[in-house]
């Protein structure tokens, strides 16, 4: 488990979580970055950038 | 086996990508390309380098010194240089004779609306370098011509000023994407939306297509001739032949496994192992 920094609700972490990955938090709906597995370290997620995606 | 992954965020398709290698007994280098320094002379100690970056100036930039490196990369440079620059993989398409909406690139904005009252109303104005549908207009007449391109010169940076200019097609509510692993074409999708811009990004549902055998050729005719490897290929369905819309380098297949039945990341993690036994 982790908290979101935007609304300090717990944040469930899968076991084959991986750094880096992106998370949404069930309560508030933010995009989340785990930073850090041990401990679980969850920053907000960079915003879509114009050179995004395909 | 040392095989880099290239990333930024982890997003879905990293992760079913990493758990594919992990079947093939192979555990990815994870190479976050927001902690990489790279010194023009060497590179980390990997056999091969998957780029899965999710910022397109990133991974060109990546890839290049990778290969300088002496590291085999797929995609290569080459195709990410095509791929991300819509003029580029048009100039690509058209010298290897792929059929293809028709385009004009302008410079100015004269020279643009220029450009677009010879095409033809509608057309497709789109940044040269861009994705998940941002940034398109669709124009329908002169005076939604004159205000776009007046806006895009005046706020917008200056790449938004090199103009590139699409005939629109009227495709029914639907385009397909098909994705194309090194001399096969896997899958196929149908990307449908009520709205012009058919993105799944943008919540065009994904439907399965079938890949006929003119799906197939003609994607795979397009990998060809953007350098090959491993891409997903966008393309509308006219009256009498499909047509080449984009081709993209860094494929995104979430929505796409489900609906196809196909393994993509699967097929991606063979495909790249195969590379390295090579």
């Amino acid at each position: 488990m982790g908290e979101c920094p935007i609304c300090a609700a717990e944040v469930e972490v899968a076991d084959d979580a991986i750094a880096g990955e992106l998370l949404v938090c069930e309560d508030c709906g933010a995009e989340l970055e785990l930073k850090n597995i041990d401990p679980v370290d969850l920053a907000e997620a960079p915003s879509a950038e114009e050179d995004w995606g395909q | 086996m040392k095989i880099g992954l290239l990333h930024s965020l982890i997003r879905k398709e990293e992760k079913l990508l990493i758990e594919a290698f992990h079947k093939t007994g192979v555990e990815p280098v994870m190479i976050d390309d927001r902690k990489l320094i790279m010194d023009f002379h060497s590179a980390p100690d990997i056999d091969i380098l998957v780029e899965r970056s999710i910022n397109h100036s990133r991974a060109l930039h990546a890839l290049r010194l990778f290969e300088s490196a002496g590291v085999c990369c797929v995609n290569s440079h080459k195709v990410a240089q095509i791929c991300g620059d819509k003029l580029l993989t048009t100039a690509a398409l058209k010298d290897h004779g792929i059929a293809q909406p028709q385009s004009r690139v302008a410079f100015t904005e004269e020279s643009a609306l220029e450009a677009i009252e010879d095409l033809g109303y509608p057309v497709v104005l789109k940044p040269a370098v861009g994705s998940w549908g941002r940034l398109l207009s669709k124009i329908n007449d002169r005076d939604a011509a004159e205000t776009v391109l007046e806006h895009k010169t005046v706020l917008g940076s200056y790449h938004h000023s090199i103009f590139y200019i699409q005939q629109y097609i009227e495709k029914q509510g639907r385009d397909i994407r098909s994705f194309v692993v090194g001399d096969d074409c896997i899958a196929a999708i149908y990307r449908s939306s009520d709205h012009w811009i058919t993105n799944t990004a943008r919540g065009a549902q994904a439907s399965k297509c079938e890949v006929t055998p003119e799906v197939a050729e003609i994607s795979l005719a397009a990998a060809k001739a953007v350098g090959g490897g491993i891409v997903a290929v966008d393309l509308f369905e006219c009256e009498q032949e499909l047509l080449v819309n984009e081709v993209n380098y860094t494929m995104e297949f979430r929505n796409s496994i489900d609906t196809t039945g196909v393994d993509i990341p699967q097929v991606v993690a063979n495909y790249i192992v195969g590379l390295v036994k090579k």
